[in-house]
């Protein structure tokens, strides 16, 4: 026996979803503003161009420039995006493409695992393997002095840490392209590779765009093993070799102390307000690319 | 044997694991007409049909033995030219898949890869086999356009003139007419019987009434094994074997 009759039922179940829906929805906008009006403070005393572009940060002398932030972040963001997407890239096409079905089996748990492990146990191996191996060894090899402490260790840390997320939607991806495509471009006369390249790529185009997306947002979101290897010093990187700053770094080591600082909670909540945006932007651009690229 | 086979098929089989599809097929293929492969589903027309251009290869599972001869030649044994093997035939599959590439460009793929590059020459051609599968005029305006926007029997046709633009001998056709509409599939049939006097088709199918209205030859398959084979005429007027009889009246099971 129920306690409601059919019809309440169903408009219980229906408010829930409405409600469910609204929430997932109105999430964003409501961070975005909440956000906004934290850092409305310091909007109010300095240009949104100066705050961007500006190189000074001296938060006990009023001067807040994210721009090495800004900038440690992207290039944090797009060295190990280059790193990871061509990695990503040929392994899903491999795995797919060129080796028994069982192979996937194996491959499957190792990508799952790679993926579970907390970003803090990444940026450990970081300082413990490829922060000494940038100072003692890459570093003297190309003739650079480095700490190790860098926007290259953090860029390696990262790019590990997205590979398995870009990886496993890849074979997804590839794993969809029916079977009969394949072997349409092959009754053609097509080699495999001329397969891959001129049909199956270009087929798996706006789902390549989505997975690297993902990787761009989730790399230019992570916190800790960033904060952990890339040396938080607030100057703007001349080379890769060099420590920078990034954004969440930024937010994550600040957060909670040196609030008596006048404005320094604004400055922070504007930080985030900037993280948000860039990865708004990223979704977008990418949203563009998938429905330009989507037609076939 | 008679000298006009083009392809001729001896003791085939073909296992995927310990399931036998194919049961020592011999099957004689004779040239320029249209053979049509008729049987239940999953006796083993499909593996067949993929057997002759050697997508087969693509199965790792699939052991295949015994002998296909085209003009003469074991494409079973010969290992080294398969991408030539397959242009000697055009593949027509259940549905269609066009490339993800524009309507223009899914037939200038298959001349480029038979080593047409020649703008003027490509042009020309293009034209030439989208008229040969009957869709010229219904798309000349939309050669700029996703080949995927076509309607699927218009996709149909431009899969087949795709084949056909790799300069085939034969063609291969898969229950081409099982996803489209009446009309769609009397344009093939049409064009099938058109084209036969330069290729030589083999069809498979489970419609009995295509196989009748186009056939002049008919292998008869069951579960892995051929039944009978021989001319329309003779397998369609007076079938010798049992399981073809109650095939053919519509009461088998």
């Amino acid at each position: 026996m129920y306690l409601l009759n059919r019809k309440q039922r169903h408009v219980v179940n229906y408010t829930w979803m409405i409600i469910s829906l609204l929430l997932v929805a109105f999430l964003p906008f409501l961070l975005f503003i909440g956000l906004y009006f934290k850092s409305v403070l310091l909007l109010h005393d300095y240009s949104l161009f100066d705050l961007i572009f500006s190189k000074s940060w001296k938060p006990a002398s009023g001067q807040f420039g994210f721009y090495p932030f800004i900038v440690g972040s992207v290039w944090v963001t797009l060295v190990s995006m280059l790193i990871s997407a061509p990695i990503c890239l040929l392994t899903a096409i491999y795995v797919t493409q060129y080796t028994r079905k069982n192979f996937l089996r194996i491959m499957h748990p190792a990508i799952d695992i790679l993926a579970g492990i907390p970003s803090v146990v990444y940026g450990l191996w970081g300082i413990l393997v490829i922060v000494p191996f940038i100072s003692r060894y890459l570093g003297p090899w190309l003739d650079v002095k480095t700490m190790g402490y860098s926007i290259l260790a953090a860029s390696f840390v990262l790019s590990i840490m997205i590979i398995p997320f870009i990886l496993n939607i890849l074979i997804e991806i590839f794993k969809a392209i029916p079977m009969e495509l394949k072997e349409a471009a092959l009754s053609l006369g097509a080699t495999q590779w001329q397969t891959i390249k001129h049909v199956l790529l270009k087929k798996a185009l706006p789902g390549i765009i989505a997975a690297f997306g993902f990787g761009l947002a989730r790399a230019f979101g992570e916190t800790m093993a960033v904060l952990m290897v890339v040396g938080n010093v607030v100057k703007l990187p001349k080379s890769l070799f060099d420590p920078g700053y990034t954004l969440p770094a930024l937010i994550a080591n600040n957060y909670g102390e040196m609030l008596s600082i006048p404005k320094y909670d604004s400055a922070l909540m504007f930080a985030a307000l900037l993280l948000l945006a860039v990865s708004l932007f990223f979704n977008l651009v990418m949203h563009f690319f998938i429905v330009r690229y989507n037609k076939f | 044997m008679d000298d006009k086979s083009k392809i001729e098929i001896r003791d085939l089989n073909v296992f995927a694991g310990k399931t036998q599809i194919l049961k020592n097929i011999n099957i004689d293929i004779p040239k320029n007409k249209i053979t049509v492969i008729l049987g239940p589903s999953g006796c083993g027309k499909t593996t067949l049909l993929k057997c002759l251009n050697r997508l087969t290869d693509l199965y790792p599972e699939l052991k295949v033995s015994g002998q296909i001869m085209i003009d003469g030649n074991n494409i079973l044994a010969a290992k080294e030219d398969i991408y030539k093997l397959r242009q000697q035939m055009g593949l027509l599959s259940q549905r269609p898949y066009p490339l993800p590439m524009t309507i223009y460009n899914n037939i200038s793929y298959a001349l480029k890869l038979r080593g047409i590059k020649n703008r003027r020459e490509t042009h020309k051609l293009v034209m030439h086999y989208l008229e040969q599968a009957n869709l010229w005029d219904e798309i000349k305006n939309r050669l700029r356009e996703p080949a995927s926007r076509l309607s699927i029997g218009q996709q149909q046709r431009l899969c087949l003139a795709r084949g056909l633009a790799v300069n085939p001998e034969i063609i291969l056709a898969d229950e081409p007419t099982s996803a489209l509409d009446p009309i769609s599939s009397q344009f093939i049939e049409e064009t099938f019987v058109r084209l036969k006097t330069d290729y030589t088709i083999v069809l498979v199918t489970h419609v009995l009434r295509q196989a009748k209205r186009i056939a002049d030859n008919v292998v008869f398959m069951y579960l892995g094994d051929v039944i009978e084979q021989g001319s329309a005429e003779e397998v369609f007027g007076n079938p010798k074997m049992e399981k073809t009889r109650f095939y053919l009246s519509g009461t088998f099971n």
